[in-house]
């Protein structure tokens, strides 16, 4: 967004192999406070494995990942969580505990990592179900009784329960109809963008990435090839990045169809 | 030399599978009597493995007192010894069989069950949701699991010991027809209270295997529906057997001296 804002998230070389195979190489990302940063490419190039690295989920073989100043390679694990509360995440098939109701899907953050009691965390849940658009009647229920879009609704209310900084979305829009997904776009937006927490999305859908991005990175072979404000990806001057917004099979990058 | 190398990666194998498991068990213990702890599900467990592994242990207990009852009358009445089967069926059950097929069963119910509902949770990214709530998995889900376990088995023999020397005492009264107040006394006379603890002692023993078991290779379990399916045999296939070598080693411990 502006050049002022503070820098949220700081990542410097981050590498991380699962074996042989190199899926970060040496990556460098920088997100503002405020500001929604959404990483594209194609699909194995390590999106959710960048993600996975800054959650903590994945352990980084090298490199440096700063939340607001505090480096969290190698950070103890009661740090780790402490940190973890300023995230929001939003899973890519919604990863709703399905032996628990809706309403305490979306309280589970607030019962279990704040410790709030359960009728005042109920109350708030209600009213994060109200936000993404779902009424009383679905808080009841349990997530394998809704359908895609909704539980990924309900998984959106439950990343934004506790009021997160930090928002990560795993390909919000992966696997709905394209009004479903331009539906949990605008709620992406209004909220992230709106109440002005810092949103980091990974996606393969070049118009959910036009629709709730500040700033766009392309991740190819382990690094950032590419960054810029939305509007000027159709004129960055890498053929790489022109293919994929405009998917086409011919380019640089090529997939390994027959290997 | 390639039989070399296989025994080696073999022997590897072996070992660091062993330790990842340590590992795992000392980390679980850890947050067993780390705050915080989650109650509700420490009690859903509590009921899950106790009250609702009754129809199944119940079962178990009456038809190995009954059948134990009749084989040694079989074996014993070529020598008039007939009031040895009290004896019999009383110590070796609450020795031996009560927390051996306690423990076996309630392997297959609820070592099953934790295995693959953790294991889905695992392929689905339900722990790393967990994570991401500010909740450690570990203590979320596997302490919980565990207490319940080493709580809940010594109770659930103890039903099954008197279930066990009902079922024998059934057989013996209405089928052999032996005198019921004459059973009822060799039984007394029969039963120690070493035997009775012992098997307590180990049922707590199992009942820690077991959940561990179930908690660790759902835990570790990797790659969709099929992982999760291997991940539920192994959890009951190993926690048989370490409760059939355990059974050993404590019988050892408490008995030969």
């Amino acid at each position: 967004m502006t050049e002022k804002s503070p820098v949220k998230i700081a990542i410097r070389g981050l590498r991380k192999a699962f074996g042989v195979k190199v899926v970060l190489d040496g990556l460098d990302l920088d997100i503002a406070e405020g500001e929604s940063v959404v990483v594209i490419g194609g699909s194995g190039t390590g999106k959710s494995v960048l993600l996975k690295c800054i959650l903590g989920l994945l352990r980084p073989d090298r490199g440096s990942i700063r939340v607001d100043g505090e480096e969290m390679v190698g950070a103890s694990s009661a740090r780790r969580e402490e940190v973890n509360r300023k995230f929001g995440m939003l899973f890519q098939g919604a990863a709703l505990f399905d032996s628990l109701t809706v309403w305490e899907n979306v309280a589970f953050g607030l019962m279990a990592g704040k410790g709030m009691d359960r009728a005042r965390a109920r109350e708030i849940a209600l009213s994060k179900l109200v936000q993404v658009g779902l009424g009383g009647d679905v808080a009841a229920m349990h997530p394998a009784e809704l359908s895609g879009g909704m539980q990924k609704r309900v998984a959106l209310a439950r990343a934004i329960a506790t009021d997160p900084e930090i928002v990560f979305f795993d390909e919000p829009t992966t696997g709905l109809d394209p009004i479903m997904a331009d539906v949990i776009n605008t709620l992406i937006i209004e909220t992230t963008r709106d109440v002005g927490a810092t949103a980091l999305s990974i996606t393969h859908d070049m118009a959910s990435a036009r629709k709730i991005a500040h700033r766009i990175a392309m991740l190819h072979q382990g690094k950032i090839i590419w960054a810029g404000p939305v509007a000027d990806i159709t004129r960055s001057g890498d053929e790489r990045v022109d293919q994929f917004i405009h998917g086409r099979a011919d380019g640089p990058i090529q997939m390994a169809v027959r290997a | 030399m390639r039989a070399l190398q296989l025994i080696g990666s073999v022997v590897l194998g072996f070992l660091e599978s062993t330790g990842r498991l340590v590992l795992f068990a000392v980390a679980a213990i850890g947050h067993c009597f780390r705050p915080p702890i989650y109650w509700r599900s420490l009690g859903r467990q509590l009921v899950d493995i106790g009250y609702y592994s009754l129809p199944v242990v119940g079962l178990t207990a009456i038809f190995t007192g009954m059948v134990l009852a009749l084989q040694s009358y079989t074996g014993f009445s070529r020598f008039s010894a007939e009031s040895a089967i009290a004896t019999v069926v009383v110590v070796s059950i609450t020795r031996e069989l009560g927390p051996v097929l306690a423990g076996l069963m309630v392997a297959g119910r609820i070592g099953a069950s934790m295995a693959a509902e953790i294991g889905t949770m695992r392929v689905t990214e339900q722990l790393d949701a967990l994570t991401t709530l500010s909740t450690n998995p570990m203590k979320y889900l596997v302490a919980p699991r565990l207490i319940a376990g080493f709580v809940m088995l010594p109770l659930l023999v103890l039903v099954a010991d008197i279930i066990g020397v009902f079922g024998g005492y059934l057989v013996a009264v209405y089928k052999l027809g032996f005198n019921p107040s004459t059973y009822i006394q060799n039984t007394w006379e029969a039963f120690r209270f070493a035997d009775l603890s012992s098997g307590l002692v180990k049922a707590s023993a199992f009942g820690f295997i077991i959940t561990l078991m179930g908690c660790y290779h759902g835990y570790t379990s990797r790659g969709g529906a099929q992982g999760v399916g291997a991940a539920t045999t192994n959890a009951v296939v190993s926690a048989s057997i370490l409760i059939l070598c355990f059974d050993y080693i404590l019988t050892e411990m408490f008995f030969a001296r």
